[in-house]
């Protein structure tokens, strides 16, 4: 990615930035009051699976599109996040009814969980970053794959949970304002993170992982940092999930879903936050659109359209829709782009 | 480091002020449209895997489905009403069909819902349609847990324990073997399923199983597990997977010598099994819903109106299907009215339905109780063998 | 006893499968730093062209060796083509691009071929017809050697010579290596580059072709899906024994059939998917040049 970073002088500090973020989370939770059980369940199913992608999306981005490591295994940290915070409400649900069921006690459980299910994941990402020690971006991208098949299998084998039977009867505690909610909380950290000076790191390894290193950027540190905060949020969304769809099934978290999330990532293009979010929420919209199309030939076209969209964008414009911009550059266009420079 | 200890602190901030928002969550409620519906179309939706690579079981369900409400409709249908169906693909994945069966109940407001063929894809419709109050039926998922997810849950097929059994009292009583080898697939629910319950069985009325080796779907060598297993000497070895690997696991164990008899379940049932096994899958047994064979009138008309319909022999899963629709059916025909609610009690007591696959009369698990058939694949094609009766 | 040998045998015969596929991927990589990952999915292509071609002409009904050596021609000819045809349409723009593009790429072209080959073909598995079978037995006693394995095996060991020979041994070869050292210097002492990595790509899919043509001779059940798994074990391979390194491949892939061959038989069958990647995390970490390859300094 040989790309000025245009945005990086207009770092945020202050209370001043945070305003719009606290905006947004009070606007998740207004609209969370305007859809629970108003909206068609239909219409709030595929808005659900949006947020979840989403964050999933922004999660990824954080490692492919900041760092530039190309990881092929996110659906694995999805599903680490997603049993382990399947197994955890099972059980209390089992042994502790009234934390579950209590209305006014489970929003903090599952606030719990949720941490405690992306902590689990973050820690695999973090085994998954060790390796990168010594490998280029070919290597790693297999090792993520393989990583997501081992995560599988593993799955599979444990009986605890399901194995290939899946997990029935997980409760249901996602609701709009966890779902958005955490997606905002998503792209507030990883937006802080990479205007910090941890975040200018995932950057310049991005951009040159040579000079980087003879800028004293350790580069090892930097990416497995990258791979443990993206796998985080990826955990935390997995559980988001697993608690809406309330069955896991090992399938569910297969090659195909991480190379959605890819899509996603490389369409909203790699480094736009923004970017992400509207591919994310465009795709996962887009495939129920494309359903009508799909009943009435019998044939799955979305993949291919998919993985011929991945190919076209590569040639014609790698740097995604967005490329590095943010959507709010777009209204800022006078103020900032005199800094940055073009494309 | 101050921006990270600051990013977590809000970000801390932010998740308890979502989690108190998260207190006033609704009471659950469900949003079931009670009301008998007007018109004189009665909407059925379908949910199965139209595309992916388990295409095959979906549209063999949805030819017998097609069927049965093809005929009803044409003698009348039910309460002066003709049924529609609408048909969803869900790709074979559980979340896919999550979503499906959402829209079905939600948009296209199907007063049924029929499907899925798999175990794991019925575990994530279920309790859509519970919560919503719409009867959904089950042709073919074998898995006990599915219709755990509530009363307006369905199957008109027998369960995982009981196949399990049929074969294991098959193996004891009529193979007259007492050494068995089991071969599971473990990334199928179904297969890991049918693996458990033989063993339970076989074990416990004197058999003994001599080695439990297992692949994953999609694998073509076989031969390392065969190679484990030949050297416990089995005389006969229970591979209850789908007919994809079946066919390379008899020729390989041909391969190997092993001259022993294969058994199944009714995932083998498929033209495929015999292309691909060969002179190698001869002799092997499995167990089926029903076997086109059956000379009873019922199985007969139905086997020669499929035919006519689509070319083909219908195999179980296009019976279960059929079967599914017309036990719907029935139970509307029997039901006061057209709510969801007496649809449901209609089809709860069910009895003595007589199906192509067998006389259908559900438990209190919602569960059928009936016989299944164990067919021997001989000639290229099955021959039957054998009912078992629960 | 007999089951440890009869387990080596199994692990040799699948090994000698992986080779074929890891042949061609290594010769890509050799040359273009670039793990292909369609090259699993053009072995499939090869199966698949086999089948119809097979079908189309009836060889079914009449095994021969002729039968064998038509088919093989004729997918690894279409094969051949559809290399060139991704390389020169999806690789060859991207060869000045950042290499996380060019990887993007390669892995959308190998779905593209996966979910293109669902609809093409159709998702569910296919018979192979057979059209060469070898009645000799080759059992010795419990010991059961299937003869078109042992043919494979030649096969494999035969066309890693060639390569060998083609690669040190010829003007493209060193062409070849000249490209691999450095794109720019062999253009500059005026070799055509170009034309070098579209020829390795031919020579590379022609090879996968023939794999699944063999491949579906012995396992006669081919799929849209068949390549990718293939295809990763097959890189693996490549990797252990030494990226760019053609004996190397041939190596590796049989110490990584062997490995699976022995881990399922005693007793641990559901890990196999994940021994490949296992042992690849620990080969990059203990000798990330693989067992036979040379060390690469990195270019600044």
């Amino acid at each position: 990615m040989s790309k000025p970073e245009a945005k990086l002088n207009g770092s945020p500090h202050g209370m001043k930035t945070l305003w719009p973020w606290i905006a947004a989370l009070a606007g998740v939770i207004v609209v969370h009051f305007l859809v629970t059980d108003r909206l068609n369940p239909y219409f709030f199913t595929i808005l659900m699976y949006a947020g979840v992608n989403a964050t999933l999306a922004v999660s990824l981005n954080l490692i492919s599109g900041f760092t530039g490591q190309f990881s092929m295994g996110h659906a694995g940290f999805m599903s680490v996040g997603g049993y382990v915070s399947a197994f955890i409400t099972t059980s209390l649900a089992a042994s502790h009814p009234d934390l579950i069921n209590d209305p006014n006690l489970s929003p903090f459980v599952f606030g719990g969980v949720l941490v405690v299910a992306g902590l689990f994941s973050a820690f695999m990402g973090y085994l998954v970053g060790l390796p990168s020690l010594r490998l280029r971006g070919d290597y790693l991208a297999i090792v993520t794959l393989g990583f997501g098949e081992i995560i599988r299998v593993i799955v599979l084998n444990v009986d605890a949970i399901g194995g290939a039977r899946g997990m029935p009867n997980i409760p249901e505690l996602s609701s709009f304002a966890w779902v958005y909610g955490v997606l905002v909380v998503t792209l507030f950290s990883v937006w802080r993170l990479i205007h910090s000076r941890q975040g200018r790191e995932f950057l310049a390894v991005r951009e040159d992982e040579i000079a980087a290193e003879a800028m004293g950027v350790n580069t090892t540190k930097a990416k497995v940092r990258a791979f443990a905060t993206g796998a985080f949020f990826a955990g935390v969304s997995g559980a988001l999930f697993a608690h809406y769809l309330r069955y896991l099934n090992p399938q569910t978290f297969d090659f195909n879903r991480s190379f959605e999330v890819i899509i996603m990532v490389v369409l909203g293009g790699l480094g736009s936050l923004s970017g992400s979010v509207v591919a994310a929420i465009f795709l996962t919209v887009l495939k129920e659109m494309l359903r009508p199309l799909q009943e009435l030939t019998k044939l799955d076209f979305r993949m291919v359209i998919y993985s011929m969209l991945l190919i076209v964008l590569m040639l014609t414009r790698p740097n995604g829709i967005f490329g590095t911009k943010e959507i709010t550059s777009l209204f800022k266009r006078g103020r900032r782009s005199s800094k940055g420079g073009a494309t | 480091m101050m921006t990270m200890e600051k990013m977590i602190k809000s970000s801390a901030l932010a998740l308890a002020l979502v989690a108190v928002v998260g207190c006033t969550k609704k009471e659950s409620t469900t949003g079931a449209t009670n009301a008998a519906p007007a018109g004189d179309t009665i909407l059925v939706g379908e949910v199965g895997s139209m595309t992916g690579s388990e295409a095959t079981f979906g549209t063999s369900t949805h030819n017998g489905i097609e069927l049965a409400f093809e005929q009803i409709n044409a003698a009348g249908g039910v309460k002066g009403k003709k049924f529609k169906l609408i048909t969803l693909d869900d790709q074979g994945k559980p979340d896919e069909a999550a979503t499906a069966a959402t829209k079905l109940i939600t948009q296209d407001k199907i007063q049924a819902l029929l499907g899925e063929v798999a175990s794991s894809r019925s575990l994530a419709m279920a309790p859509i349609a519970q919560s919503n109050g719409v009867p959904m039926i089950t042709p073919s998922s074998t898995n006990p847990k599915v219709t755990e997810q509530g009363d307006y849950i369905f199957r008109v097929c027998f369960i995982d324990p009981f196949q399990g059994t049929v074969m294991a009292k098959f193996a004891l009583d009529t193979l007259k073997v007492k050494n068995v080898a089991v071969l599971r697939d473990v990334k199928n629910d179904y297969s890991v399923g049918l693996a458990d319950f033989f063993t339970q069985t076989f074990t416990k009325n004197g058999g003994k199983v001599v080695v439990d080796q297992s692949f994953s779907a999609g694998d073509m060598d076989f031969k390392s597990q065969l190679t484990a297993i030949r050297a416990k000497k089995p005389e006969a070895i229970y591979v209850p997977g789908y007919y994809t690997e079946v066919g390379l696991i008899a020729r390989q164990a041909k391969e190997l010598g092993l001259n022993v008899p294969l058994m199944g379940g009714d995932g083998w049932d498929s033209p495929k099994l015999t292309e691909i096994g060969g002179k190698s899958i001869e002799g092997s047994y499995f167990s089926n819903h029903y076997s086109p064979e059956d000379q009873s009138p019922a199985v007969q008309k139905f086997v020669s109106e499929f035919k006519a319909k689509y070319g083909v022999i219908p195999d179980g899963l296009s019976a279960m299907g059929y079967d599914a629709a017309k036990v719907l059916a029935d139970a509307m025909t029997r039901a006061p009215d057209l709510t969801n609610k007496a649809v449901r009690d209609a089809i709860a007591t069910t009895k003595d339905f007589p199906g192509v696959t067998g006389v259908i009369t559900l438990n209190e698990h919602r569960d059928p109780v009936k016989s299944a058939v164990v067919l021997k694949v001989a000639g290229g094609g099955y021959k039957y063998q054998t009912t078992v009766k629960p | 006893m007999i089951e440890f040998v009869q387990l080596l045998v199994n692990g040799l015969s699948l090994g000698s499968i992986y080779a074929l596929i890891a042949l061609g991927y290594t010769m890509v990589f050799g040359i273009l730093q670039l793990i292909n990952f369609a090259h699993g999915d053009v072995y499939m292509l090869g199966a698949f062209i086999g089948m119809y071609t097979s079908r189309a002409l009836n060889l079914g009904e009449h095994p021969s060796l002729g039968a064998l050596l038509l088919v093989l021609a004729v997918a690894m000819a279409g094969c051949a083509a559809m290399g060139f045809l991704i390389e020169r349409i999806a690789y060859r723009p991207l060869r000045k691009a950042p290499r996380i593009n060019l990887l993007i790429t390669a892995v959308g072209v190998s779905l593209f071929l996966e979910f293109a080959g669902q609809l093409v073909f159709g998702a569910d598995p296919k018979f192979f017809p057979q059209i060469f079978s070898i009645e000799s037995d080759f059992s010795f006693g419990e010991l059961k050697i299937n003869p078109l394995q042992v043919l494979v095996f030649g096969i494999s060991i035969v066309l890693m010579t060639i390569l060998q020979t083609i690669i040190y041994k010829t003007r493209i070869g060193r062409a070849m290596r000249a490209a691999s050292f450095s794109h720019d210097l062999a253009s500059l002492m005026g070799i055509p580059t170009d034309r070098v990595i579209s020829f390795t790509f031919m020579l590379g899919s022609a090879l996968a072709g023939a794999g699944g043509v063999l491949v579906g001779l012995i396992y006669p059940k081919i799929e849209p899906l068949m390549g990718s798994m293939m295809g990763l074990k097959a890189f693996v391979a490549a990797v252990l024994g030494g990226i760019g390194n053609v004996t190397g491949a041939v190596v590796g892939a049989l110490i990584l059939g062997l490995a699976e061959s022995f881990l399922v038989g005693y007793g641990y069958p559901t890990f196999r998917d994940a021994l490949a990647f296992a042992l690849l995390i620990l080969i990059l970490i203990l000798k990330p040049t693989g067992l036979f390859g040379t060390k690469r300094t990195e270019k600044v």
